[in-house]
Protein backbone atom coordinates (compact mmCIF):
# COMPACT_ATOMS: atom_id res chain seq x y z
CA UNK A 1 0.00 0.00 0.00
CA UNK A 2 1.10 3.79 -0.77
CA UNK A 3 0.91 6.51 1.56
CA UNK A 4 -1.39 8.57 -1.84
CA UNK A 5 -4.96 9.54 -0.59
CA UNK A 6 -6.81 6.43 -2.18
CA UNK A 7 -9.36 7.39 -5.22
CA UNK A 8 -12.05 5.82 -3.13
CA UNK A 9 -12.56 4.98 0.24
CA UNK A 10 -15.60 3.97 2.40
CA UNK A 11 -15.45 4.97 6.16
CA UNK A 12 -18.10 2.92 8.44
CA UNK A 13 -20.89 3.59 5.86
CA UNK A 14 -24.28 2.33 7.38
CA UNK A 15 -27.80 2.79 5.58
CA UNK A 16 -30.97 1.57 6.38
CA UNK A 17 -34.25 1.31 4.14
CA UNK A 18 -36.71 1.38 7.27
CA UNK A 19 -36.04 -1.79 9.86
CA UNK A 20 -33.66 -2.98 6.73
CA UNK A 21 -30.11 -2.71 7.51
CA UNK A 22 -28.22 -2.80 4.23
CA UNK A 23 -24.71 -1.34 4.36
CA UNK A 24 -23.76 -1.89 8.37
CA UNK A 25 -20.49 0.50 9.28
CA UNK A 26 -19.10 -0.88 5.84
CA UNK A 27 -14.59 0.19 5.25
CA UNK A 28 -13.75 0.13 1.46
CA UNK A 29 -10.94 1.24 -0.12
CA UNK A 30 -10.62 0.95 -3.64
CA UNK A 31 -7.50 0.68 -6.21
CA UNK A 32 -6.72 3.29 -8.72
CA UNK A 33 -6.53 2.73 -12.16
CA UNK A 34 -7.40 -1.15 -11.11
CA UNK A 35 -10.16 -3.27 -12.18
CA UNK A 36 -12.48 -3.59 -9.09
CA UNK A 37 -14.97 -6.52 -8.74
CA UNK A 38 -17.76 -6.00 -5.58
CA UNK A 39 -19.30 -9.44 -5.75
CA UNK A 40 -22.30 -9.96 -3.74
CA UNK A 41 -25.76 -11.59 -3.54
CA UNK A 42 -29.14 -10.60 -5.54
CA UNK A 43 -31.01 -7.43 -3.30
CA UNK A 44 -27.34 -8.14 -1.35
CA UNK A 45 -26.68 -4.19 -1.00
CA UNK A 46 -24.35 -3.69 -4.09
CA UNK A 47 -26.38 -1.11 -5.98
CA UNK A 48 -26.73 0.77 -2.97
CA UNK A 49 -23.01 0.76 -2.26
CA UNK A 50 -22.12 2.38 -6.28
CA UNK A 51 -24.87 5.09 -5.14
CA UNK A 52 -23.20 5.71 -2.26
CA UNK A 53 -19.99 6.34 -4.17
CA UNK A 54 -21.68 8.36 -6.74
CA UNK A 55 -23.54 10.42 -4.19
CA UNK A 56 -27.01 8.92 -5.52
CA UNK A 57 -27.46 7.88 -2.02
CA UNK A 58 -26.08 9.38 1.09
CA UNK A 59 -25.09 7.23 3.68
CA UNK A 60 -27.18 7.65 7.80
CA UNK A 61 -23.65 7.92 9.11
CA UNK A 62 -19.96 7.43 8.02
CA UNK A 63 -17.92 9.18 5.17
CA UNK A 64 -17.38 8.26 1.53
CA UNK A 65 -14.25 9.85 0.09
CA UNK A 66 -13.55 10.18 -3.06
CA UNK A 67 -9.94 11.56 -3.67
CA UNK A 68 -10.37 12.49 -0.02
CA UNK A 69 -12.83 14.33 -0.39
CA UNK A 70 -15.70 13.52 1.54
CA UNK A 71 -18.46 13.85 -0.71
CA UNK A 72 -21.51 12.55 2.07
CA UNK A 73 -22.16 16.35 3.67
CA UNK A 74 -21.74 18.03 0.00
CA UNK A 75 -25.14 20.05 -1.79
CA UNK A 76 -26.09 18.95 -4.81
CA UNK A 77 -24.38 21.96 -6.90
CA UNK A 78 -21.18 20.58 -5.22
CA UNK A 79 -21.56 17.23 -5.96
CA UNK A 80 -22.20 17.98 -9.44
CA UNK A 81 -18.60 18.93 -9.63
CA UNK A 82 -17.61 15.98 -8.00
CA UNK A 83 -19.31 13.49 -10.11
CA UNK A 84 -17.72 15.01 -13.27
CA UNK A 85 -15.31 13.02 -12.55
CA UNK A 86 -17.06 9.78 -12.91
CA UNK A 87 -18.50 7.71 -15.69
CA UNK A 88 -21.71 5.43 -15.12
CA UNK A 89 -22.82 2.63 -16.73
CA UNK A 90 -26.53 1.40 -15.24
CA UNK A 91 -27.88 -1.60 -15.24
CA UNK A 92 -30.75 -1.33 -18.31
CA UNK A 93 -27.95 1.04 -19.53
CA UNK A 94 -30.64 4.03 -19.00
CA UNK A 95 -30.55 6.10 -22.27
CA UNK A 96 -32.48 8.85 -23.02
CA UNK A 97 -35.11 6.95 -25.00
CA UNK A 98 -36.41 10.18 -26.66
CA UNK A 99 -33.12 10.84 -28.19
CA UNK A 100 -30.80 9.21 -30.45
CA UNK A 101 -28.17 6.94 -29.99
CA UNK A 102 -25.96 9.67 -31.19
CA UNK A 103 -27.54 12.55 -29.28
CA UNK A 104 -27.59 10.21 -26.28
CA UNK A 105 -23.45 9.88 -26.56
CA UNK A 106 -22.86 13.84 -27.31
CA UNK A 107 -25.41 14.44 -24.32
CA UNK A 108 -22.14 15.15 -21.57
CA UNK A 109 -19.90 17.27 -24.21
CA UNK A 110 -23.46 19.38 -25.50
CA UNK A 111 -23.83 19.89 -21.44
CA UNK A 112 -20.64 20.45 -20.11
CA UNK A 113 -18.38 21.51 -22.67
CA UNK A 114 -18.15 24.62 -25.39
CA UNK A 115 -17.30 22.14 -28.43
CA UNK A 116 -18.69 23.23 -31.88
CA UNK A 117 -21.08 20.80 -33.50
CA UNK A 118 -18.71 19.31 -35.52
CA UNK A 119 -16.04 18.38 -32.64
CA UNK A 120 -18.73 16.69 -30.47
CA UNK A 121 -19.86 15.02 -33.85
CA UNK A 122 -16.20 13.83 -34.57
CA UNK A 123 -15.89 12.57 -30.70
CA UNK A 124 -19.35 10.96 -30.64
CA UNK A 125 -18.26 8.57 -33.52
CA UNK A 126 -14.89 7.76 -32.20
CA UNK A 127 -16.69 7.00 -29.18
CA UNK A 128 -18.86 4.76 -31.06
CA UNK A 129 -16.56 3.42 -32.96
CA UNK A 130 -14.50 1.93 -30.13
CA UNK A 131 -17.29 0.14 -28.84
CA UNK A 132 -18.12 -1.36 -32.22
CA UNK A 133 -20.91 0.95 -33.41
CA UNK A 134 -19.84 3.23 -35.78
CA UNK A 135 -22.63 4.29 -37.77
CA UNK A 136 -25.19 3.18 -35.31
CA UNK A 137 -25.70 7.16 -34.50
CA UNK A 138 -29.07 7.81 -35.85
CA UNK A 139 -30.59 4.82 -34.08
CA UNK A 140 -33.36 4.83 -31.10
CA UNK A 141 -32.28 3.10 -28.02
CA UNK A 142 -35.39 1.12 -28.38
CA UNK A 143 -34.24 -0.05 -31.93
CA UNK A 144 -30.95 -1.76 -30.04
CA UNK A 145 -30.56 -5.29 -28.55
CA UNK A 146 -29.51 -5.25 -24.87
CA UNK A 147 -26.10 -5.91 -25.87
CA UNK A 148 -26.12 -2.25 -27.81
CA UNK A 149 -27.67 -0.64 -25.61
CA UNK A 150 -25.11 -1.17 -22.96
CA UNK A 151 -22.77 -0.36 -25.27
CA UNK A 152 -24.25 2.97 -26.43
CA UNK A 153 -24.11 3.79 -22.67
CA UNK A 154 -20.27 2.74 -22.35
CA UNK A 155 -19.85 5.53 -24.93
CA UNK A 156 -21.77 7.60 -23.18
CA UNK A 157 -20.24 7.28 -19.76
CA UNK A 158 -16.47 7.30 -21.27
CA UNK A 159 -17.34 10.60 -23.58
CA UNK A 160 -16.00 12.94 -20.93
CA UNK A 161 -12.65 10.83 -20.48
CA UNK A 162 -13.55 10.59 -16.34
CA UNK A 163 -11.35 9.17 -14.21
CA UNK A 164 -13.44 6.63 -12.54
CA UNK A 165 -15.90 4.32 -14.14
CA UNK A 166 -18.92 2.42 -12.48
CA UNK A 167 -20.31 -0.15 -14.14
CA UNK A 168 -23.90 -1.47 -11.99
CA UNK A 169 -24.38 -5.18 -13.52
CA UNK A 170 -23.10 -4.90 -17.48
CA UNK A 171 -23.44 -8.49 -17.73
CA UNK A 172 -26.95 -9.27 -16.16
CA UNK A 173 -29.15 -10.40 -18.87
CA UNK A 174 -26.81 -10.53 -21.92
CA UNK A 175 -26.14 -13.76 -23.81
CA UNK A 176 -22.54 -15.66 -23.27
CA UNK A 177 -20.82 -14.12 -26.64
CA UNK A 178 -22.31 -10.28 -25.51
CA UNK A 179 -21.03 -10.70 -21.66
CA UNK A 180 -17.67 -11.50 -23.15
CA UNK A 181 -17.62 -8.65 -25.39
CA UNK A 182 -18.43 -6.44 -22.54
CA UNK A 183 -16.01 -7.60 -20.35
CA UNK A 184 -13.64 -7.07 -22.95
CA UNK A 185 -14.54 -3.62 -23.29
CA UNK A 186 -13.98 -3.11 -19.42
CA UNK A 187 -10.34 -4.17 -19.64
CA UNK A 188 -9.56 -1.75 -22.29
CA UNK A 189 -11.90 0.83 -20.86
CA UNK A 190 -9.35 0.73 -17.84
CA UNK A 191 -6.12 0.44 -20.21
CA UNK A 192 -7.14 2.74 -23.15
CA UNK A 193 -8.58 5.21 -20.89
CA UNK A 194 -6.60 4.54 -17.64
CA UNK A 195 -9.65 4.89 -15.53
CA UNK A 196 -10.49 3.27 -12.22
CA UNK A 197 -13.03 0.49 -13.21
CA UNK A 198 -15.13 -0.43 -10.59
CA UNK A 199 -17.72 -3.17 -11.68
CA UNK A 200 -20.76 -4.79 -9.59
CA UNK A 201 -21.31 -8.12 -10.48
CA UNK A 202 -22.57 -11.53 -9.50
CA UNK A 203 -21.07 -13.14 -12.56
CA UNK A 204 -18.36 -15.22 -11.49
CA UNK A 205 -16.45 -16.94 -14.38
CA UNK A 206 -16.11 -13.29 -15.58
CA UNK A 207 -14.76 -11.60 -12.19
CA UNK A 208 -11.93 -13.84 -12.17
CA UNK A 209 -10.93 -13.45 -15.36
CA UNK A 210 -10.59 -9.40 -15.53
CA UNK A 211 -10.95 -8.22 -12.34
CA UNK A 212 -7.27 -7.01 -10.31
CA UNK A 213 -8.96 -6.78 -7.06
CA UNK A 214 -12.16 -8.53 -5.67
CA UNK A 215 -13.99 -7.27 -3.06
CA UNK A 216 -17.01 -9.39 -1.47
CA UNK A 217 -19.75 -7.59 0.35
CA UNK A 218 -22.01 -9.89 2.81
CA UNK A 219 -24.88 -8.87 5.27
CA UNK A 220 -23.61 -5.07 4.65
CA UNK A 221 -20.08 -5.90 5.47
CA UNK A 222 -16.94 -6.52 3.36
CA UNK A 223 -15.61 -9.87 4.31
CA UNK A 224 -13.15 -10.35 2.04
CA UNK A 225 -10.98 -8.71 -0.59
CA UNK A 226 -7.66 -9.54 -2.74
CA UNK A 227 -6.88 -10.92 -5.96
CA UNK A 228 -8.86 -13.45 -7.77
CA UNK A 229 -6.02 -15.77 -6.61
CA UNK A 230 -6.42 -14.99 -3.07
CA UNK A 231 -10.31 -15.02 -2.96
CA UNK A 232 -10.43 -17.82 -4.58
CA UNK A 233 -8.10 -19.29 -2.05
CA UNK A 234 -10.62 -17.70 0.56
CA UNK A 235 -10.85 -19.35 4.24
CA UNK A 236 -14.09 -18.42 4.92
CA UNK A 237 -17.34 -20.97 4.36
CA UNK A 238 -19.42 -17.71 3.24
CA UNK A 239 -17.21 -16.43 0.34
CA UNK A 240 -16.22 -20.32 -0.47
CA UNK A 241 -20.22 -20.70 -1.17
CA UNK A 242 -20.56 -18.20 -2.82
CA UNK A 243 -17.40 -18.18 -5.04
CA UNK A 244 -18.42 -22.07 -6.19
CA UNK A 245 -21.89 -21.20 -6.10
CA UNK A 246 -23.52 -23.68 -3.82
CA UNK A 247 -26.71 -24.28 -2.98
CA UNK A 248 -25.97 -25.90 0.45
CA UNK A 249 -24.13 -23.77 3.23
CA UNK A 250 -24.02 -20.72 5.70
CA UNK A 251 -25.76 -18.50 3.07
CA UNK A 252 -29.48 -19.23 3.48
CA UNK A 253 -31.58 -19.29 0.16
CA UNK A 254 -35.00 -17.41 0.85
CA UNK B 1 -62.66 4.24 17.12
CA UNK B 2 -59.56 4.41 17.95
CA UNK B 3 -57.84 3.08 14.68
CA UNK B 4 -60.90 5.85 12.54
CA UNK B 5 -59.51 8.27 14.52
CA UNK B 6 -55.64 6.67 13.71
CA UNK B 7 -56.70 6.36 10.18
CA UNK B 8 -57.66 10.24 9.79
CA UNK B 9 -54.83 11.30 11.56
CA UNK B 10 -52.21 9.30 9.65
CA UNK B 11 -53.97 10.29 6.14
CA UNK B 12 -53.92 14.07 7.43
CA UNK B 13 -49.94 13.91 7.97
CA UNK B 14 -49.55 11.91 5.10
CA UNK B 15 -51.37 14.53 2.69
CA UNK B 16 -49.35 17.32 4.53
CA UNK B 17 -46.08 15.99 3.89
CA UNK B 18 -46.82 15.14 0.31
CA UNK B 19 -48.17 19.28 -0.12
CA UNK B 20 -44.92 20.20 1.91
CA UNK B 21 -42.85 17.53 -0.56
CA UNK B 22 -44.62 19.75 -3.72
CA UNK B 23 -44.18 22.95 -2.49
CA UNK B 24 -40.38 22.17 -1.70
CA UNK B 25 -40.24 20.82 -5.55
CA UNK B 26 -41.53 24.28 -6.68
CA UNK B 27 -39.27 26.06 -5.02
CA UNK B 28 -36.76 23.88 -6.21
CA UNK B 29 -37.86 24.96 -9.79
CA UNK B 30 -38.30 28.55 -9.03
CA UNK B 31 -34.53 28.34 -7.42
CA UNK B 32 -33.60 27.02 -11.27
CA UNK B 33 -35.67 29.77 -12.95
CA UNK B 34 -33.05 32.50 -12.31
CA UNK B 35 -29.94 30.59 -13.00
CA UNK B 36 -27.92 29.61 -16.14
CA UNK B 37 -28.87 27.27 -18.62
CA UNK B 38 -31.71 28.51 -19.93
CA UNK B 39 -33.44 25.87 -21.73
CA UNK B 40 -35.37 27.70 -24.02
CA UNK B 41 -36.23 24.66 -26.81
CA UNK B 42 -37.10 22.68 -23.68
CA UNK B 43 -39.44 25.37 -22.80
CA UNK B 44 -40.54 25.71 -26.65
CA UNK B 45 -41.35 21.40 -26.93
CA UNK B 46 -43.21 21.62 -23.51
CA UNK B 47 -45.52 25.20 -24.66
CA UNK B 48 -45.99 22.55 -28.24
CA UNK B 49 -47.05 19.68 -25.89
CA UNK B 50 -48.90 20.96 -23.56
CA UNK B 51 -50.38 23.78 -25.17
CA UNK B 52 -50.59 23.36 -28.82
CA UNK B 53 -51.59 19.74 -28.82
CA UNK B 54 -54.15 20.18 -26.18
CA UNK B 55 -56.08 23.04 -28.39
CA UNK B 56 -58.56 20.73 -30.65
CA UNK B 57 -59.66 19.03 -27.01
CA UNK B 58 -59.90 22.13 -25.54
CA UNK B 59 -61.77 23.96 -28.13
CA UNK B 60 -64.38 21.16 -28.40
CA UNK B 61 -65.13 20.45 -24.32
CA UNK B 62 -65.40 24.28 -24.35
CA UNK B 63 -68.07 24.57 -27.18
CA UNK B 64 -70.36 22.12 -25.84
CA UNK B 65 -70.20 23.97 -22.38
CA UNK B 66 -71.10 27.23 -23.61
CA UNK B 67 -73.79 25.00 -25.85
CA UNK B 68 -74.99 23.63 -22.92
CA UNK B 69 -74.91 26.60 -21.04
CA UNK B 70 -77.30 28.42 -23.07
CA UNK B 71 -79.46 25.68 -23.51
CA UNK B 72 -79.90 25.19 -19.72
CA UNK B 73 -80.07 29.38 -19.35
CA UNK B 74 -82.77 29.68 -21.94
CA UNK B 75 -85.39 27.15 -20.42
CA UNK B 76 -84.69 28.74 -16.89
CA UNK B 77 -84.76 33.07 -17.95
CA UNK B 78 -87.91 32.15 -20.02
CA UNK B 79 -89.85 31.56 -17.07
CA UNK B 80 -89.52 35.01 -16.26
CA UNK B 81 -88.94 36.28 -19.97
CA UNK B 82 -85.18 37.39 -19.61
CA UNK B 83 -84.08 35.26 -22.64
CA UNK B 84 -81.76 37.73 -23.80
CA UNK B 85 -79.31 37.37 -20.41
CA UNK B 86 -78.74 33.99 -21.95
CA UNK B 87 -75.68 35.45 -23.62
CA UNK B 88 -74.38 37.38 -20.69
CA UNK B 89 -74.74 34.51 -18.32
CA UNK B 90 -72.75 31.89 -20.57
CA UNK B 91 -70.05 34.94 -21.00
CA UNK B 92 -69.76 35.40 -17.42
CA UNK B 93 -69.75 31.76 -16.75
CA UNK B 94 -67.44 30.91 -19.27
CA UNK B 95 -64.65 33.40 -18.11
CA UNK B 96 -64.65 33.61 -14.76
CA UNK B 97 -65.54 29.97 -13.72
CA UNK B 98 -65.88 27.05 -16.85
CA UNK B 99 -63.23 28.24 -18.92
CA UNK B 100 -60.08 28.06 -16.86
CA UNK B 101 -61.48 25.00 -15.05
CA UNK B 102 -62.54 23.01 -18.05
CA UNK B 103 -59.01 23.88 -19.60
CA UNK B 104 -57.02 22.95 -16.50
CA UNK B 105 -58.89 19.07 -16.27
CA UNK B 106 -58.86 18.33 -19.77
CA UNK B 107 -55.40 19.54 -19.69
CA UNK B 108 -54.57 17.43 -16.75
CA UNK B 109 -56.34 14.56 -18.31
CA UNK B 110 -54.01 15.33 -21.66
CA UNK B 111 -51.14 16.32 -20.62
CA UNK B 112 -50.71 16.13 -16.62
CA UNK B 113 -51.01 12.37 -17.40
CA UNK B 114 -48.35 12.05 -19.44
CA UNK B 115 -46.14 14.49 -17.72
CA UNK B 116 -46.19 11.75 -15.14
CA UNK B 117 -46.00 8.87 -16.95
CA UNK B 118 -42.92 10.33 -19.10
CA UNK B 119 -40.73 10.89 -15.80
CA UNK B 120 -41.82 8.29 -14.20
CA UNK B 121 -40.49 5.97 -16.54
CA UNK B 122 -37.51 7.65 -16.78
CA UNK B 123 -37.16 7.30 -13.25
CA UNK B 124 -37.86 3.55 -12.60
CA UNK B 125 -35.30 2.94 -16.26
CA UNK B 126 -32.96 5.22 -13.84
CA UNK B 127 -32.83 7.79 -16.56
CA UNK B 128 -33.51 10.45 -13.58
CA UNK B 129 -30.15 8.99 -12.27
CA UNK B 130 -28.29 8.83 -15.09
CA UNK B 131 -29.33 13.31 -15.32
CA UNK B 132 -27.73 13.46 -11.95
CA UNK B 133 -24.39 11.50 -12.69
CA UNK B 134 -23.63 13.54 -15.92
CA UNK B 135 -24.28 16.45 -13.76
CA UNK B 136 -27.30 17.23 -14.57
CA UNK B 137 -30.00 18.56 -11.94
CA UNK B 138 -32.94 16.43 -12.61
CA UNK B 139 -35.27 19.59 -11.78
CA UNK B 140 -33.80 22.17 -13.81
CA UNK B 141 -34.04 19.59 -16.64
CA UNK B 142 -37.20 18.02 -16.30
CA UNK B 143 -39.12 20.03 -14.16
CA UNK B 144 -38.75 23.56 -14.54
CA UNK B 145 -39.58 24.10 -18.20
CA UNK B 146 -43.08 21.85 -17.60
CA UNK B 147 -44.12 24.19 -14.83
CA UNK B 148 -43.49 27.24 -16.68
CA UNK B 149 -44.82 26.01 -20.11
CA UNK B 150 -48.13 25.31 -17.74
CA UNK B 151 -47.87 28.85 -15.82
CA UNK B 152 -47.80 30.54 -19.45
CA UNK B 153 -49.84 28.68 -21.78
CA UNK B 154 -53.21 27.58 -19.63
CA UNK B 155 -53.83 31.47 -19.72
CA UNK B 156 -53.99 30.94 -23.81
CA UNK B 157 -55.59 28.32 -24.18
CA UNK B 158 -58.19 29.69 -21.35
CA UNK B 159 -59.02 32.63 -23.79
CA UNK B 160 -59.13 30.14 -26.87
CA UNK B 161 -61.71 28.32 -24.26
CA UNK B 162 -63.91 31.51 -23.42
CA UNK B 163 -64.06 32.36 -27.20
CA UNK B 164 -65.14 28.85 -27.99
CA UNK B 165 -67.52 28.85 -25.03
CA UNK B 166 -69.16 31.85 -26.03
CA UNK B 167 -69.37 31.29 -29.58
CA UNK B 168 -71.57 28.25 -28.51
CA UNK B 169 -73.84 29.99 -26.59
CA UNK B 170 -74.14 32.10 -29.62
CA UNK B 171 -75.37 29.44 -32.25
CA UNK B 172 -77.27 27.61 -29.54
CA UNK B 173 -79.30 31.44 -27.73
CA UNK B 174 -79.40 32.70 -31.49
CA UNK B 175 -79.17 30.03 -34.05
CA UNK B 176 -81.38 27.11 -32.29
CA UNK B 177 -83.39 29.03 -29.82
CA UNK B 178 -84.19 32.26 -31.76
CA UNK B 179 -82.68 34.93 -29.11
CA UNK B 180 -81.80 38.04 -30.91
CA UNK B 181 -78.63 37.97 -32.00
CA UNK B 182 -77.99 42.34 -31.29
CA UNK B 183 -79.36 41.95 -27.60
CA UNK B 184 -77.32 38.66 -26.79
CA UNK B 185 -74.13 40.42 -28.01
CA UNK B 186 -74.98 43.79 -26.26
CA UNK B 187 -75.79 42.54 -22.87
CA UNK B 188 -72.67 40.09 -22.93
CA UNK B 189 -70.57 44.17 -23.37
CA UNK B 190 -72.93 44.90 -20.65
CA UNK B 191 -71.87 42.80 -18.09
CA UNK B 192 -68.57 41.28 -18.56
CA UNK B 193 -65.82 43.17 -17.49
CA UNK B 194 -62.13 42.87 -18.46
CA UNK B 195 -61.89 41.98 -14.43
CA UNK B 196 -63.54 39.00 -15.38
CA UNK B 197 -61.54 37.84 -17.96
CA UNK B 198 -58.74 38.61 -16.27
CA UNK B 199 -59.44 36.89 -13.03
CA UNK B 200 -60.44 33.53 -14.83
CA UNK B 201 -56.50 33.81 -16.55
CA UNK B 202 -54.76 34.03 -12.98
CA UNK B 203 -57.03 31.14 -11.97
CA UNK B 204 -55.91 29.07 -15.36
CA UNK B 205 -52.11 30.14 -14.78
CA UNK B 206 -52.25 28.68 -11.25
CA UNK B 207 -53.81 25.72 -12.26
CA UNK B 208 -51.26 25.14 -15.32
CA UNK B 209 -48.29 25.20 -12.33
CA UNK B 210 -50.93 22.80 -10.40
CA UNK B 211 -51.04 20.19 -12.84
CA UNK B 212 -47.70 20.28 -13.99
CA UNK B 213 -46.24 20.34 -10.67
CA UNK B 214 -48.43 17.48 -9.74
CA UNK B 215 -47.67 15.42 -12.53
CA UNK B 216 -43.65 16.06 -12.36
CA UNK B 217 -43.76 15.49 -8.29
CA UNK B 218 -45.79 11.78 -8.70
CA UNK B 219 -43.42 10.95 -11.55
CA UNK B 220 -40.28 11.87 -10.16
CA UNK B 221 -41.41 10.03 -6.72
CA UNK B 222 -42.40 6.49 -8.73
CA UNK B 223 -40.96 3.46 -7.54
CA UNK B 224 -42.01 0.10 -8.20
CA UNK B 225 -41.36 -0.51 -11.97
CA UNK B 226 -44.69 -0.09 -14.86
CA UNK B 227 -46.96 -0.65 -12.37
CA UNK B 228 -45.63 1.97 -9.84
CA UNK B 229 -45.89 4.17 -12.88
CA UNK B 230 -49.49 3.27 -13.76
CA UNK B 231 -50.41 3.69 -10.17
CA UNK B 232 -48.44 7.60 -10.14
CA UNK B 233 -50.23 8.78 -13.26
CA UNK B 234 -53.62 7.71 -11.61
CA UNK B 235 -52.65 9.57 -8.43
CA UNK B 236 -51.28 12.34 -10.57
CA UNK B 237 -54.60 13.11 -12.40
CA UNK B 238 -56.85 12.78 -9.41
CA UNK B 239 -54.84 15.18 -6.98
CA UNK B 240 -54.44 17.81 -9.97
CA UNK B 241 -58.41 17.32 -10.41
CA UNK B 242 -58.94 17.59 -6.48
CA UNK B 243 -56.68 21.08 -6.28
CA UNK B 244 -58.00 22.69 -9.37
CA UNK B 245 -61.18 22.43 -7.54
CA UNK B 246 -60.42 23.68 -4.45
CA UNK B 247 -57.72 26.06 -5.59
CA UNK B 248 -60.66 27.47 -7.72
CA UNK B 249 -62.56 28.31 -4.97
CA UNK B 250 -60.41 30.01 -2.78
CA UNK B 251 -59.24 32.13 -5.66
CA UNK B 252 -63.18 32.60 -6.30
CA UNK B 253 -63.33 33.60 -2.72
CA UNK B 254 -60.29 35.88 -2.67
CA UNK B 255 -60.76 37.89 -5.82
CA UNK B 256 -64.67 38.27 -6.48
Amino acid sequence: MSNEIPIIELEKVSKSFGLFKVLDELDLVLEKDKVNIIIGRSGGGKSVLIKHIIGLLKPDSGRVLIQGQDIAPLKERSLASVRRKFGMLFQEAALFDSFTVEENVAFPLREHTSKSIREIQETVEARLASVGLSGMGGKMPSELSGGMRKRVGLARALVMDPQIVLFDEPTSGLDPVMSAAINDLILRTQREFGATCVVISHDIEATMKIADRIYMLYNGKIIAMGTPREIRDWDDPVVRQFIRGEADGPIKVN
Amino acid sequence: MKSLIQYLGKSTIDLLREMGQIMLLFFEALFWLFRPPFRIRHFFKQVEFIGVNSLFVVMLTSLFTGMVLALQTYYAFRMFSAETLVGATVALSMTRELGPVITGLMVTGRAGSAICAEIGTMRVTEQVDALTVMAVNPVQYLVLPRVLAGFIVLPLLTVISDVMGILGGYLVGVKILGIHGGLFMNKIYEFVEVGDVYNGLVKASVFGVILTLVGCYKGFYTGGGAEGVGRSTTQAVVMSSVLILVSDYILTALMF
